[in-house]
């Protein structure tokens, strides 16, 4: 590992010596667990590991999973029913891998908002950021993919309405829509390749989290100050940080043993809280539920795309524009794929030096506005398209959008932040003053 | 295919905009003792539940996803394997594909599909319901309440006003707990329908309150095991919790007084 100096593995024994020469695989593991990390992390730096262990539980419970489920349109439901009755311990596997979804989602949202937060996505770690923003899509996927297996009806619909996204787009939509999924409908095409790429997908997303690891061990972490380590010299750096090991490792697993308590009381007492009564019907393609909702995770983008109605002064103008190419479907595909872009882009848009919201008075309100604008989208996405919800929905986007296209732009040239502490050890001693030396 | 999916795109819209005009079913709460963290099913009220479904509800409905021997299995109505036997032999008739031809059922086959096409499965009809929601969306009913899919069985079964309407051939009853009002399915119990075994007086909502646990065990017949295994699970990672918290404050504690030790 480049980046903050510190000390390396140094092969000892002999067998060590010729492992090393061959494979310095103990060298790697070595540096990977004792990189220097910013002593001054808070609590919301913990997410990363409950991420990293909800991948494992998911693979893990997932492949044994699979080995009882059967991808075929008359037998899915009934294989998931005999997992949950016949097989030893099913039900306990069934009920936490589908809460385990939720708690990885719950987990993702807040270690982007962190992000967010404390302008982690800023140089030099925008490839960071870029390869997490992948990750985050290919778990949208994956989960998307996982929950049309069972073969529910809340399956069955939600991937009909999915699906029909691409189909909205204009000239290709049907033609990419019917390759999609393998056939003018969700059918037994469908469930096969969905089976197959969310089988597939999680091994795509362990192979981004290792990139997303090498990218900010090489870049060193980001911290709640936002100011860089001391890289001068191995003694300047230890000022500032701890190795991971054994101070972030124990500090991580207490934090995951108690998400870890919360999640087993979900499952064990609240399986289904979070699910759709619906999805326990098996599918019937002749009979639409009366309300399709996604996921709960879903929710907010799901309220992206439906907010541009054709009534919405915007897509008259993209429409009249277009001659017509764009209507308002096509319109709001764009602005949740969009919504999801200007996220990803937030490096190059946010244009502040300073990288902490802890020291940039004006960018703090309006970043407490971007959360609760996402948790309000996430309750209008969940509300059938009438009375305040279609409006809140349309406020909430237009926020969603202002804050990474205009907000942060501007704020970054008119605000003027509070003075940040000269190093990280200044920052730590500000917290705890014990430790001064 | 635009065509096609625009009507189908309408179709949903509309439908998603009927259905909240026709929620608002009542739902009556009931005291089920299977609710809550440490809740459990009562097996003599499961073999009530069992007697009604078996009398009543099977001549219609059908448990296509329950294996009958489960009828023995722990955390369920309690009978013995050899009670299950005689119940299936007695009260079930199976198809059997070899002799192409029904016949009595033994405790490995599943409980029969619906005999009646509109009839839905029951198995997992307790958690294919919801009874309580919002209050706007928020969830905060079913968490306090539950989802509740087995007080939705109830209400529908207790429901009935005793009107009815014909609309286009099809007679429909009215159920105050029925989203829209109007239910295809006449009132199957009145009260007396059936004899319980253990002398428990068959009124209506003494059936229907039966019969909906009955549906909540055959929708999640591990429950005792889930919550058990939650429970544990719980108590040691709140131990775990408490161990990794001292450990990581004694970690961490000459770091942060690195200061003061030094002055010492």
């Amino acid at each position: 590992m480049s980046g903050i100096p510190h000390d390396h593995y140094e092969p000892k024994t002999g067998f060590e010596k010729w492992l090393h020469e061959r494979l310095p695989i103990v060298a790697l593991a070595y540096d990977t667990l004792m990189i220097p990390t910013p002593k001054n992390l808070n609590w919301w730096w913990i997410w990363g590991i409950v991420l990293a262990f909800c991948l494992v539980l998911q693979i893990v419970t997932g492949v044994i999973l699979v080995m009882h489920y059967v991808p075929h349109v008359d037998l899915a439901f009934a294989s998931v029913e005999h997992i949950m009755r016949n097989v030893n311990g099913g039900h306990m596997l069934r009920y936490v891998h589908a809460n385990g979804a939720s708690l990885f989602f719950f987990a993702v949202y807040i270690h982007i908002f962190r992000g967010l937060f404390y302008g982690s996505y800023k140089a030099p770690r925008e490839v960071t950021w870029i390869i997490g923003m992948l990750i985050y899509l290919a778990m949208m996927a994956t989960g998307f993919l996982g929950y049309v297996l069972p073969w529910g009806q809340m399956s069955f619909w939600g991937a009909t309405v999915i699906t029909g996204l691409f189909g909205a787009i204009p000239f290709i939509g049907d033609a990419l829509q019917t390759w999609l999924l393998g056939g003018p409908a969700v059918d037994q095409a469908a469930l096969n390749r969905f089976f197959s790429l969310h089988y597939l997908l999680p091994f795509v997303i362990a192979a981004l989290v290792a990139v997303h690891i090498w990218a900010f061990h090489t870049t060193g972490n980001n911290n709640p100050a936002g100011v860089e380590v001391r890289r001068g010299s191995k003694e300047e750096a230890a000022r500032d940080t701890l190795p991971f090991w054994p101070y972030f490792v124990i500090k991580d697993l207490f934090a995951l043993a108690v998400i870890l308590t919360l999640f087993f009381a979900v499952v064990g007492f609240m399986p289904n809280f979070l699910g759709e009564p619906d999805n326990y019907i098996e599918a019937n393609p002749l009979a639409t539920p009366a309300h399709i909702v996604p996921e709960w995770y879903f929710l907010p983008f799901y309220a992206i795309l439906r907010a541009f109605t054709a009534d919405v002064w915007v897509v008259q103008a993209a429409s009249f524009l277009t001659g017509g190419i764009v209507d308002a479907k096509f319109f709001g595909v764009i602005a949740m794929f969009g919504a999801i872009i200007v996220m990803a882009l937030v490096p190059w848009l946010d244009t502040s030096k300073v990288k902490s919201g802890t020291y940039r008075p004006m960018f703090k309100w309006w970043f407490r506005l971007l959360v609760i604008d996402f948790i309000v989208l996430m309750w209008a996405g969940s509300q059938p398209p009438e009375g305040i919800a279609p409006t809140l929905s349309l406020i909430g986007a237009g926020y969603w959008f202002a804050y990474f296209l205009i907000i942060l732009p501007i704020l970054g040239v008119v605000e003027k932040p509070k003075p940040l502490p000269k190093t990280i050890e200044d920052d730590f001693v500000a917290h705890y003053p014990d430790a001064a030396e | 295919m635009l065509k096609k999916l625009a009507l189908s795109a309408a179709l949903v819209l509309s439908a998603m905009g009927m259905s909240h005009a026709e929620e608002g079913g009542h739902t009556e709460d009931v005291a089920f003792s299977f609710e809550g963290p440490f809740g459990k099913y009562d097996p003599v009220q499961l073999q009530r539940g069992l007697k009604v479904y078996t009398e009543v509800c099977s001549s219609c409905h059908g448990l296509k996803f329950v294996p009958i021997r489960t009828l023995a299995d722990p955390g369920g109505p309690g009978y013995t394997e050899d009670e299950v036997r005689a119940y299936a032999a007695a009260n079930v008739e199976v198809y059997d594909p070899e002799l192409d031809d029904t016949r009595p059922a033994k405790p490995s086959d599943l409980f029969p599909p619906s005999s009646l096409e509109t009839a839905p499965d029951l198995s997992l009809m307790a958690k294919a319901r919801k009874g309580f929601e919002g209050p706007n969306g928020l969830l905060i009913n079913p968490l306090f309440k539950g989802i509740g899919g087995p007080e939705h069985i109830y209400s529908i079964l207790t429901g009935f006003t005793g009107e009815e309407k014909e609309v286009a051939g099809t007679t429909f009853y009215e159920n105050e707990a029925f989203p829209g009002g109007w239910i295809s399915m006449a009132p199957p119990l009145f009260g007396d329908d059936v004899e319980f075994d253990d002398g428990t007086p068959a009124t209506l909502e003494q059936e229907a309150e039966d019969v909906a646990a009955f549906l909540m065990w055959t929708a999640e017949p591990k429950m005792h095991a889930r919550k058990k295994a939650g429970f544990i699970a719980v108590l040691m990672l709140t131990i775990l919790s408490v161990l990794l918290y001292l450990t990581n404050k004694k970690l961490w504690y000459p770091i942060k007084h690195r200061g003061k030790q030094a002055n010492l």
